[in-house]
């Protein structure tokens, strides 16, 4: 807790020289390489694969913004932060954007001087136990000991939820989910907590995954999502633009398949806006007409890439649930491209 | 007399009794087993209850090892091969041994280089190592860190021939100018020819980019080859500087010897960790915004600064446990201080140290593995982040650190009977 408010600090105090060179488009641009700081490894948000390439739903933003930037979604150094060092990696300029399952809080966004560009995954707090234990309900949890990962918001929710409902645990602090996972496997913890995406990435690679279940309490919200730093507005919009597209093509049925045919023109306005084809919304950001296209065809719109990298078809399973469109009862939503 | 008995006894034996063997209870193994390990009650208690563990430990890994599986894509396949059994999915090393070994980013087409400089290492360090070798091998041993540095970075072949140039011409100036002009304007003559080199080699290298080998960046190097890299460059570098920094400490000089001791005080009281951490988030905010030093280099001065001020200490104790006498006779012999120091008092002095400084350089060899912390990708990094948590491989964790523990127990092995060797050799407990 002390180191987080120490870097907390340094990275507020970094803001004075994060602010001297604030047009990071132009940056990037002559840079020809954009970095994107992610994490040291989430399965199916963040990993680079046996060839060594960076694949995953946090990484297919990075991929999006550098499409869009760049025209060349693979024109990202990928940089990859831990819990600790990923804010001031992002003050300090050493990166341009974070897509790191980050959870978008007010002290995040206003204390440590970020800005975040819209959620990608709206996630929440869940708990995991062995079958065995027999606990149906959370608040069944008195005096469980507990495995948490250091220096994250789930740490501060454990607390405030075993406050909020009178009981008592105790924490087994760790620093990585998969040693987390290790232990609570092992039985040196009776709970194992996280975001509920992460609980059922590992849930699904246990040996036996119908000894655990995951408890029905979600106990926080946890909106993930890509920052940036205060002080550049204009890349700012970048991101939160670039994501917003991926949303709006799949909510207007842009695939990745269909891009090529529907960005010649079509009878629907929105679509042309989108694609280019009419209007200068490309021009207004600073880019050229084809951003969006370039994005969306960096890894298909946002439904495509959930399915391809934790939907139901991969070994992470994640339903969409409130990741689904607005229309489908969903919560992502995206202002419209006018 | 000897006819005394013919008449009473049937037989007399006239040769010699064929010698017998031991019995078996007193030779080979037997003796040594009852000597060693059944020679009283304790020992025997003792002797059957290890046996016992050992038996029960090799019945609960051996099937485990052995039994293994070692071509499938991911745990989970590696699950169904194994249907329940309980064995080592070794695929993880056959699948991701490159990304253990190399990084996840070192492009796989030129995992070579670093071979070759591995075992470029290996010649570069024998003549220093073992005295026996022609000394002409000491040419290879200087030409190295040039070519090692050229062959794992890449780039143009420029830099690393100016960089070496530039020490030649140093080494020119200043035995030239400490001739004609004494030490101090000597050494500032050799600083000079260096630096006006090397800005001559850089301007040069920018205007010939040409490379003959791609140059990969320092964000992608990773893996066991990482925690060599600092660990070969950390233990070199700070030897000379330890020394340097042991005779500053014991200096007259009070400005030096303040210096010195401040340093190293600084240094051993603060945890290496925190030194990492400074390299890597903090120094960022000291520089003008767009320079980046480099992080592999911003971590070998911090690690070679830690262990320098520990080997500082363990000469220290090298040299204090040598007689006043010996320094006295140096002065006496009429040496000046470099030339009794090179002569007398540091070839015993060192003698005296080894054992501590190969301790820290043991210690810091596997301290290298802190850098993961730091989100960098060494062997340690390797495993606890990409492969730990892919989307394949989560779940595994046995198998990757047997593999860890396995190159780093050879190394530090390795290290520790080489200098056990040299102790032998140099005998310095004056038996």
């Amino acid at each position: 807790m002390k180191k987080s408010v120490l870097f907390g600090a340094l990275a507020a105090a970094g803001m004075t020289a994060g602010v001297a060179g604030a047009a990071t488009l132009d940056d990037v641009q002559a840079r020809g390489v954009m970095n994107c700081g992610v994490t040291t490894g989430v399965p199916g948000f963040a990993e680079p694969d046996a060839n060594g390439v960076w694949q995953g739903f946090d990484v297919a933003v990075c991929r999006a913004v550098a499409a869009a930037v760049l025209g060349d979604s693979t024109a990202v150094e990928f940089v990859p932060t831990t819990g600790k060092t990923r804010f001031t990696a992002l003050a300090s300029g050493e990166i341009d954007m974070l897509a790191r399952n980050t959870t978008w809080t007010f002290s995040r966004d206003v204390d440590l001087k970020f800005e975040f560009t819209g959620v990608n995954y709206y996630d929440g707090q869940g708990f995991m136990v062995p079958a065995s234990l027999g606990v149906t309900s959370a608040a069944e949890l008195d005096g469980a000991t507990v495995c948490i990962q250091t220096g994250t918001t789930t740490e501060l929710n454990l607390a405030d939820f075993f406050r909020s409902n009178n009981i008592t645990y105790e924490p087994v602090p760790i620093e990585t989910g998969s040693e987390a996972v290790q232990l609570f496997l092992a039985g040196s913890c009776d709970v194992y907590t996280t975001d509920r995406s992460a609980l059922a990435a590992q849930r699904a690679n246990f040996p036996a995954p119908d000894d655990f279940v995951v408890l029905p309490e979600v106990v926080s919200k946890e909106p993930l999502g890509p920052l940036v730093r205060h002080g550049d507005n204009e890349w700012g919009d970048i991101v939160r633009w670039t994501l917003n597209a991926l949303i709006t093509a799949e909510e207007l049925g842009v695939t990745s398949d269909n891009i090529e045919e529907l960005s010649a023109g079509t009878n629907n306005p929105e679509i042309n806006r989108l694609l280019g084809s009419e209007g200068t919304l490309g021009e207004m950001l600073g880019l050229d007409a084809e951003w969006a296209k370039r994005a969306i065809a960096a890894g298909g719109n946002y439904g495509e890439v959930f399915e391809g990298n934790i939907g139901a078809a991969t070994n992470i399973g994640l339903a969409r649930g409130l990741n689904a469109q607005w229309t489908d009862g969903g919560l992502i939503y995206s202002p419209p491209f006018r | 007399m000897s006819d005394t008995h013919a008449q009473s006894v049937a037989f007399v034996r006239t040769t010699e009794i064929p010698p017998a063997p031991p019995p078996t209870m007193e030779t080979g193994a037997i003796k040594w087993i009852r000597e060693n390990l059944f020679s009283s009650v304790l020992n025997t208690v003792l002797t059957v209850l290890a046996l016992y563990f050992v038996i029960r430990g090799v019945i609960a890994v051996g099937p485990w090892m052995l039994n293994g599986v070692w071509n499938t894509g991911s745990l989970r396949e590696c699950r169904e091969v194994l249907d329940g059994t309980n064995a080592a999915c070794w695929s993880v090393l056959t699948e991701r041994w490159n990304q253990l070994l190399f990084g996840f980013k070192y492009p796989p087409e030129f995992y070579w280089r670093p071979t070759v400089a591995f075992v470029l290492l290996l010649v570069a360090a024998a003549p220093v190592l073992f005295n026996a070798l022609p000394r002409k091998m000491l040419i290879l041993t200087a030409i190295y860190p040039f070519l090692a540095y050229w062959l794992i970075w890449g780039g143009t072949i420029i830099t690393p021939i100016f960089a070496a140039l530039g020490f030649v011409a140093a080494y020119f100036a200043f035995t030239n100018g400490e001739r004609m002009y004494g030490f101090f304007l000597g050494l500032v003559a050799g600083v000079g020819a260096a630096l006006i080199t090397w800005f001559i080699g850089g301007i040069i290298a920018d205007a010939m980019p040409g490379s003959m080998l791609e140059a990969v960046p320092s964000r992608d190097m990773g893996g066991f080859m990482l925690n060599m890299i600092l660990g070969t460059v950390c233990v070199s570098l700070s030897i000379p500087l330890g020394i340097v920094l042991a005779l500053g400490r014991q200096s007259n000089m009070p400005i030096i010897k303040g210096i010195c001791v401040v340093f190293i005080e600084f240094v051993r009281g603060v945890p290496l960790i925190t030194l990492l951490f400074v390299a890597n988030v903090v120094l960022a905010y000291f520089f003008p915004p767009g320079t980046n030093l480099d992080l592999i280099l911003r971590v070998i001065i911090m690690i070679t600064m830690f262990s320098a001020a520990y080997i500082a200490e363990v000469i220290r104790g090298g040299l204090a446990a040598l007689p006043k006498g010996q320094y006295e006779a140096a002065d006496s012999l009429g040496l000046d201080y470099a030339q009794s120091m090179r002569l007398i008092i540091l070839p015993q002095a060192l003698k005296i140290s080894i054992p501590g400084i190969v301790n820290v350089a043991v210690g810091l060899f596997k301290d290298t593995t802190l850098v993961s912390v730091i989100s960098m990708f060494d062997l340690v990094g390797m495993i606890r982040g990409p492969i730990l948590s892919s989307t394949d491989w989560t779940g595994i964790y046995w198998e990757v650190f047997i593999f860890a523990i396995v190159l780093f127990f050879v190394v530090c092995y390795g290290i520790s009977q080489y200098s056990q060797w040299l102790e032998r050799q140099l005998a310095t407990d004056h038996r």
